[in-house]
Parts: C-alpha cells; sequence; structure tokens
C-alpha cells in the first residue's frame, strides 16, 4: 500500500534565550510512514513533539534537516495543500466572522465558487452539528464549537488526507464520540486520517496504526494489535454455573480464581497452555461459559512504559 | 490572485466590523461642532480653518488606521493562531501579505472617500448664502477640487505607512511595531532636513552617514501639500506624479522586504 504521508529523518531545533541561543531539539530524526486509507494515531505526551511534527507537514516551520512528504509530493507544495485538510491545536479563527462565512472565505481560498462554497459550508456544518450557530459570530462560540468548526473547515476541500491536532481537545463525551465516527467515516470514504492525541483511548478505539513519541523521538510504531497481542500476559475467563467441586478442581490451573456471584467465576489463566482445554474441561462439568478475554497491557501501560525509557536515557540539548 | 481578493476583502470586512469605521463618526461630529464655532469668524477664514482642520484631521485618523490596524494585520493572526489554518490553504505566504495589505488599503480608501464628502459637505454649508464676488476673494474657493490633490496624497503616505507597519509586523511583536512605525513616521516627515545636514556637519563621516538616511528613510514630507492647497497655490500633475511613482516604489520594495521575511518565518 503506497504512503499517504512519510517523513524522513525529520528533524527540528529551535533556538532558546535570548542573547546567547542554544539549540532546544523538538524533533529528532523521525521517520514514519503512514499507509493511505488508514487512521494513523500519533501519540505522545505533552511537548512530545507533536504539534511541532504537524507544523512541519503544514510548513508552519521549517525543518532543521530531514524531509516531509505528503500524497507523494513534499510539503508545501500548493497542489498538496488543494487535497488536505488541517485542523490546528485549539484551532482560532476571526472574532468577527460568523461560522457561515469563515467557511465561504476558505472555500474562496480553494477557488470554489460563491454557490460551491456556500453549499459545502452547508453541509459541513449540518454534519459537525453546528447548524443552528451559523449565523453567531465566532467570538461566541465555545472552545467545543470552535473546535467543530475547525473540523469542518479541515474538510472543506474533500481531502484525501486529514491531519487533525488534538481532534477530541475541548469535547463534552458526546462531542468525542461525534468526532470519533465523523474519522471512522472518513476512513471509509477512503481518507486517510493523522492525528495526534495524547489520550490514548481515542487512539484505542480508531486507530490500526500508531507512532509514540516522546521527547522528540520515536519510540514505537506499529500495528496496534501487533504492539498489544505481543504483550498479551494471559486470558480472562468468567464461567457462569461452576459447581465447588469443579472451582476446587480447576484452582491449580489458573493463576488466581474470584467469586463474582452464585456459580460465576472469574479465572485468571496464564497465556499458556492456550485456553480451549480448560474450556472443554469447563463445559464437561456442567458449567458455560460468560466471556473469555485475552488480558493484555493496555495502551496506556505501554505509553508510560515506553516514555518512561526514553525520558531516562535522553538528552534534549544538541 | 482570486486568493489574494479574498483576503483582502476578509481584511476589509474585519475592519468594519472591529469598528474601525467609528472614526468616522468622531469626524463628522469634529467637523459639525468645529464649523459650528468657526462660523463666528470672518467669512473666507473659516472656510481655511475648516479646510485646514479637516486635512489634518484625515491625515491623524488615518494615521492611526494605518498604524494600529496595520500591526495587527499579521501579528494578530500569527498570536492568535488563526494563520495556522489560513496558511494550510492554497495560499502562498506573500499572497497572504499582499491580500492583507491591499485590504487595509481598501479600508483606507473607503474611510479617506467617506471624510472627503463629510468635508466638502461642511465647506457647501459655509459657503451657503456667500455671495461669487466675496467668493473670488479668497485665497481659493470653498469647494475648491484642488483639494482632492492633498487628500490624493494623503492617501498615498498612508498606503506608506501601512507598508512600513506590515514589514515590522511581520518579525516584530505589535508594541514594538507600533512604536517603530510611529517613530519613522515621524522621522519620515523631517528626511528633507537630513539632506540640508551636509552643510552644516564638518565630518565627512557624519555627512555620509545623513546622506545615507536621506536616501534609506521614507521622504514623508513630499506628500504633506495640504498648506499649499489651502491658500490656493498650483500644485503640478507632475509634481502628484513623481510622489506616486516614489510612493509606489517604496511600497513594492517594503512588501519585497516583508514578503522575504515572513516566508521564511517559523510559527512556534
Amino acid at each position: 500500500m503506497s504512503a499517504a504521508l512519510r517523513t524522513e529523518e525529520l528533524t527540528k531545533d529551535y533556538a532558546l534565550g535570548f542573547w546567547r541561543k542554544r539549540p532546544y531539539r523538538a524533533l529528532d530524526a523521525l521517520s514514519i510512514s503512514v499507509p493511505a486509507g488508514e487512521v494513523f494515531g500519533f501519540l505522545g505526551p505533552n511537548g512530545a513533539g507533536k504539534t511541532t511534527t504537524l507544523k512541519l507537514l503544514m510548513q508552519l516551520v521549517y525543518p532543521t534537516s530531514g524531509r516531509a512528504e505528503m500524497l507523494g509530493r513534499p510539503v508545501g507544495d500548493l497542489a498538496v495543500k488543494h487535497r488536505i485538510g488541517y485542523l490546528p491545536e485549539h484551532p482560532y479563527f476571526y472574532d468577527y466572522l460568523t461560522a457561515e462565512e469563515l467557511l465561504r472565505y476558505f472555500g474562496s481560498l480553494f477557488g470554489f465558487s460563491a454557490a460551491e462554497a456556500r453549499a459545502r459550508a452547508d453541509r459541513l456544518l449540518d454534519e459537525v452539528g453546528i447548524a443552528g450557530e451559523r449565523r453567531l459570530q465566532l467570538r461566541k462560540y465555545s472552545k467545543g464549537m470552535l473546535q467543530r468548526l475547525g473540523i469542518a473547515q479541515a474538510l472543506l476541500n474533500d481531502p484525501e488526507l486529514v491531519i487533525f491536532d488534538e481532534p477530541m481537545s475541548g469535547l463534552d463525551p458526546l462531542g468525542r464520540r461525534d468526532v470519533r465516527s465523523l474519522i471512522l467515516g472518513l476512513r471509509d470514504r477512503g481518507c486517510t486520517v493523522f492525528f495526534s492525541s495524547h489520550v490514548l483511548s481515542d487512539a484505542e478505539a480508531l486507530c490500526n496504526q500508531v507512532a509514540i513519541l516522546a521527547r522528540g523521538r520515536l519510540v514505537a510504531t506499529g500495528r496496534l494489535t501487533d504492539m498489544l497481542a505481543f504483550r498479551a500476559r494471559g486470558w480472562e475467563m468468567v464461567v457462569a454455573g461452576a459447581s465447588d467441586a469443579l472451582v476446587a478442581a480447576l484452582t491449580p490451573r489458573t493463576r488466581r480464581i474470584v467469586r463474582i456471584g452464585e456459580g460465576r467465576y472469574q479465572l485468571d489463566l496464564p497465556l499458556e497452555p492456550p485456553p480451549e482445554r480448560l474450556l472443554a474441561d469447563v463445559t464437561a462439568a456442567g458449567a458455560h461459559l460468560v466471556a473469555l478475554n485475552p488480558i493484555r497491557e493496555t495502551l496506556e501501560d505501554f505509553f508510560i512504559e515506553q516514555v518512561a525509557s526514553a525520558t531516562d536515557g535522553s538528552h534534549r540539548a544538541v | 490572485m482570486k486568493a489574494t481578493g479574498a483576503i483582502a476583502i476578509n481584511v476589509f470586512r474585519e475592519s468594519v466590523r472591529d469598528k474601525v469605521l467609528y472614526n468616522l463618526v468622531f469626524f463628522a461630529i469634529l467637523m459639525m461642532g468645529a464649523s459650528y464655532l468657526i462660523g463666528q469668524l470672518t467669512a473666507g477664514q473659516d472656510v481655511k480653518i475648516i479646510k485646514d482642520l479637516g486635512l489634518a484631521a484625515m491625515s491623524i485618523f488615518g494615521l492611526f488606521i494605518a498604524v494600529f490596524i496595520g500591526i495587527g494585520l499579521v501579528s494578530k493572526e500569527v498570536e492568535r493562531r488563526s494563520i495556522y489554518s489560513l496558511l494550510a490553504k492554497p495560499v502562498r505566504r506573500w499572497q497572504l501579505l499582499v491580500g492583507k495589505y491591499a485590504g487595509l488599503v481598501l479600508t483606507l480608501v473607503v474611510n479617506i472617500g467617506v471624510m472627503t464628502v463629510a468635508l466638502y459637505a461642511v465647506l457647501v454649508y459655509l459657503r451657503w448664502g456667500v455671495s461669487p464676488a466675496v467668493e473670488k476673494a479668497w485665497d481659493a474657493p470653498a469647494l475648491d477640487p484642488a483639494l482632492l490633490k492633498a487628500i490624493y496624497l494623503i492617501f498615498v503616505e498612508l498606503a506608506l505607512v501601512t507598508a512600513i507597519a506590515l514589514l515590522f509586523s511581520t518579525f516584530s511583536t505589535p508594541i514594538l511595531s507600533a512604536a517603530f512605525t510611529f517613530g519613522l513616521t515621524i522621522v519620515g516627515q523631517y528626511s528633507t532636513d537630513l539632506r540640508n545636514f551636509q552643510d552644516v556637519l564638518d565630518s565627512p563621516v557624519a555627512q555620509q552617514i545623513a546622506r545615507g538616511l536621506y536616501w534609506v528613510l521614507p521622504n514623508l514630507g513630499q506628500f504633506d501639500i495640504k498648506l499649499r492647497i489651502v491658500h490656493g497655490l498650483p500644485v503640478s500633475a507632475g509634481y502628484l506624479g513623481t510622489a506616486t511613482l516614489y510612493a509606489a516604489l517604496y511600497i513594492a520594495f517594503l512588501l519585497v522586504v516583508s514578503a522575504l521575511v515572513f516566508s521564511r518565518r517559523d510559527f512556534k
């Protein structure tokens, strides 16, 4: 599958200090590849370099070294900008414009006719759920409404690739759910979604692949399922209708048994041997299966572990 | 071109909604109040004072708009981060600058246009009932079309000051940009004095510096023909043409430098 977005050894140093400027490495040789048509999560704690990376992709800042390309062309190419959408972190627009006017204004920058821009604005305001506030000046908008408008403006040109910086920030649980389904809708339309987040549950719910960044460095990248399955630690089985005798017989084969209720138990099993044989014995003894799940390290645990190890061994000054 | 135009119209719309044109109300009140008070003076003198006052007010109000809106054009976008979504659109950075500049010039045109109409309205009022024989004795007729020459050069000067403000705002903070722009505007009014320094300075180095500054700093004094117009002295089309050409070249130079600075800037 071709890459919708690719960076090679992308590095950014900022100069700190007034008189004696010291370089500060915000991003260190980042190489990632985002396959077309996927939802790709770009994760890391605050200050990890996520926003810097996204700004490099949008050419809001220029790299110290390395290169990046989107849709097969170098970043900054005007033709590419026609085919991508970008939501900045905490988006902010013009106080005295209404949502409708803003989208029409941006539409004219894409070269749309007035009628076309209006039609697109109407559809998107509806899609992001702020159609009722379309004629309200933006200075009266809440943070969540600005976030929704930010998403609408990023989708104005039906982009093939969208880059969202913290798309869930400022949204209530309902808003987060809306954005999640919007992202999945974009993916179903064939759009590649590259989004940054420090909220791991969002990434778990959405991403096929992730890259994890800590202190400006890439610490892990790959398929989320691979990353987590690799770290499966065992199985959690819930059974119902189990007799005391059965529970006693199973005890040596489990790590732990927790009684949930009458005849209902939660069994904590090791990864090996596979749980099929034990399941057969359980059903043969007249009990039945309620649930069987792998016990995996959550992304949260993985995240903390990776970030901690990167923090230990890194020196940020160049 | 279309993108630049869209950006310009947006600047104009924002300025109007940001109540920038409210200064026109002040101008109208000033003109009406002044004409009432000055009406007590000898006919002919009052017309001259109103012309003086009207042109000076246009210059000053225009200067405040050019500087305060001019420095906000870019720095506000950067500070509020609205530039992030804007530059993600198919727009080059220089187009953004030129669009912003054109939008503010458009605001100035509308502003000065309305003030011109108001000034002529007050002059019509003052001329009411004055016999043509009396008016002939004045330095210049009340509804002197030559006033438009002075107003035109006020506009040209403001367009140049806007370009100065824009340049500073591409790399400096709003407060420093305002200070630099005001400073340069004031120095620019007296730049011809720098040329005359050569005659009073002994040190050749100081003479060179004075001459260098004279050539580099904008010569804004040439745009001020208010006094000559009010007193009915002629101003040739050639003079207007040269001043316009000077301003056009200076503005083009400032816009190119602004674009170069802006296109290399990191928006952290």
